[in-house]
């Protein structure tokens, strides 16, 4: 049992029960994933379902955010940089109650605010736009600056794929971010080591990774990215450290939660056919219901 | 003619140093070449509202953004060519299909780069810029004009590109310069042709207008500052009015001002245009005057172009009369 404070300084534990709390959310949003998926007819689902604890745990713990005002001045910024985690990010919104549930139907349809790549422009949640590699850490950044600026308690948070941070933009945001000592920054690379439609080994090698962020500043946090508790725990000790910005390599699975899908690149995206569709639910379903004496949340 | 002269670039730096001590909210971010775009001035005075991301000009577009939605109005400042280009995707996203209040200076702009050459010169940055659906695109001639669309700047809501030049240039207008977004100003009537300047090649214009005068050629001048939005309602005057256009700009011809006057133009009432600007090449290095004169853009060869625009209108009039 590890002792954590919230974002507003109250004192918590990460327990059993809590833990089993939002692995059972985790269920649900892949259940909204997959009904996503399965209607619409595509869609990213490999790369979704990888992010499913990081963004249950900072949407449901660590974001300080108002349900009711998506424009809250000073709410906690999110930006996903990997913008085609898209179906991943709509289903913890419809989850955490900021967007009704069934509007995820619509997802990629015209006139939708669910856009393929998640926008800004559409959906007040949203914090920006992306989808073009590469950019979303810069504009962390940038709000982190302008946070400190302001003297405020504002945290700055940016999910990158592990892929995305082959882009040049990346590491000149790296270097910056650490010149001006961006503590109230947190990056988390999404590192599936699964990109497109190949394995990562395929590409310019990025080892050895913690020492390329370490050189460049950066307090570094391995971390197993599906088990809440380290999530919890690490996302504390970002918050503990001063003058430099902190990222985390979170180590996940690609397709994370279907078993067919799992580390298989094929299904970066795809369609998932009925009896593919029914083989993923009852899988959820089974952990759903090994979970049921943790529904109640909150 | 002999022209007063002052340096666009200290006109930038001078000018954002006064919008310094105005709005309290605005930053300038540079990007390696503070001494040379002049942000000395304001960095000077404001060092807390001066950023400095170093030869990084993607981040650069990011961190602005950044810091703009937290309610800052940053400048980003540079020499056009990275300004625009070299963080295309990243302005084209982040600053205009967001509309976010991003102003990006592309100083430098055009081939009047102090001899430094096709690296370091920029004439396609209107073209990028001004086919970004949201992006507002303005390019000015002098000290004056410069002054004018900066103060403009810090009121301008959403993505905002802004060309400026480098060097010690001919001074047109004066203190009472006024600047209106999307309007373009007569500086003198005509009723033979019209020149159309957007840009520091407004001198060659009013020299050219002279030359054609002594030869019995009402040439008129108009200047556009805003290329995005542009005047329509002028060049379709101008167009049923008088019947023949030279545009001008240190750019090139293609996808630059002229095309975006051209596009008015076939819309409502096609007539003869002649353009001068970069005809789809790269310059080199060399002093500002032989550039002017070999890529064919001073005076003598407005008042051709003026000639020619003249000759089809008046080709095309016989025919139909």
């Amino acid at each position: 049992m590890t002792q954590i404070t919230d974002r507003n300084g109250k004192p918590y534990e990460v327990d059993q029960k809590e833990v089993r709390q939002l692995e059972y959310i985790c269920e649900l949003v892949r259940q909204d994933i997959l009904n996503t998926l399965y209607r619409v007819g595509r869609g990213h689902s490999g790369p979704s379902l990888s992010l499913v604890e990081l963004l249950v745990t900072l949407y449901f713990r660590e974001l300080r955010l108002d349900p009711t005002n998506p424009k809250w001045l000073d709410r906690d910024r999110f930006i996903l940089s990997k913008g085609h985690g898209a179906v991943g990010l709509y289903s913890v919104f419809a989850e955490r109650g900021l967007i009704p549930k069934e509007e995820l139907d619509t997802f990629e349809s015209l006139g939708t605010r669910l856009q393929g790549s998640v926008d800004s422009v559409w959906l007040p949640w949203v914090e920006l736009t992306t989808g073009s590699l590469g950019q979303g850490l810069s504009v962390s950044l940038g709000i982190a600056m302008g946070a400190k600026r302001q003297g405020k308690d504002i945290r700055s948070y940016c999910i990158m794929g592990d892929g995305e941070t082959q882009e040049g933009n990346v590491w000149e945001a790296a270097m910056c971010a650490a010149k001006y000592k961006q503590d109230n920054l947190l990056a988390i690379v999404d590192w599936n080591g699964l990109q497109g439609g190949v394995r990562q080994e395929v590409m310019p090698s990025m080892e050895p990774y913690r020492a390329k962020w370490e050189a460049f500043g950066w307090h570094v946090l391995d971390v197993p990215g599906h088990d809440i508790a380290a999530l919890l725990t690490a996302y504390h000790q970002a918050r503990q450290v001063k003058d430099k910005p902190t990222i985390i390599v979170a180590h996940t699975v690609k397709g994370k939660g279907v078993s067919y899908m799992e580390n298989k690149v094929e299904w970066h995206g795809g369609n998932v056919t009925r009896p593919l569709y029914e083989q993923a639910m009852s899988e959820i379903n089974a952990r759903l219901d090994a979970l049921s004496d943790y529904a109640e949340v909150q | 003619m002999e022209w007063e002269k002052a340096s666009l670039r200290v006109a930038l730096g001078k000018t954002l140093l006064e919008l310094g001590g105005k709005v309290p909210n605005m930053l300038v971010i540079n990007a390696d070449l503070r001494s040379s775009v002049q942000t000395t001035f304001f960095m000077n005075e404001y060092p807390e509202r001066t950023i400095e991301v170093g030869i990084a000009e993607q981040n650069m577009i990011g961190v602005a953004t950044g810091l703009a939605m937290m309610g800052y109005i940053p400048f980003t400042v540079t020499f056009a060519r990275f300004a625009s280009k070299r963080a295309a995707d990243q302005i084209s996203l982040c600053v205009d299909y967001c509309q976010t209040n991003v102003r990006i200076i592309g100083a430098y702009a055009g081939i009047f780069t102090g001899a430094q050459g096709a690296t370091q010169q920029m004439i396609s940055d209107t073209a990028a810029m001004r086919s970004m659906p949201n992006m507002t695109v303005i390019d000015t001639a002098d000290v004056h004009e410069i002054r004018a669309v900066l103060h403009y700047a810090v009121e301008h809501i959403g993505p905002l590109y802004i060309r400026i030049g480098r060097d010690s240039w001919p001074v047109v207008f004066d203190e009472s310069y006024k600047f209106e977004l999307g309007k373009g100003v007569w500086l003198r009537e005509g009723s033979d042709v019209v020149l159309m300047n957007s840009g520091v090649l407004l001198p060659y214009a009013i020299e050219a207008a002279e030359l054609l005068q002594q030869e019995g050629i009402d040439a008129g001048i108009v200047n556009m500052p805003s290329v995005k939005p542009i005047d329509e309602a002028l060049i379709n005057d101008v167009a049923r009015n008088v019947g023949a256009i030279v545009t001008l700009e240190n750019h090139n011809v293609q996808g630059g001002f002229g095309s975006a006057v051209a596009e008015v133009l076939v819309k409502n009432h096609p007539v003869p245009v002649e353009f001068i600007g970069l005809q789809n090449v790269y310059a080199e290095s060399a002093p500002n005057d032989d550039l002017s004169e070999k890529y064919q853009l001073t005076a003598p060869w407005v008042a051709a172009a003026a000639r020619r625009a003249i000759e089809r209108r008046n080709k095309h009039r016989s025919r139909r009369t």
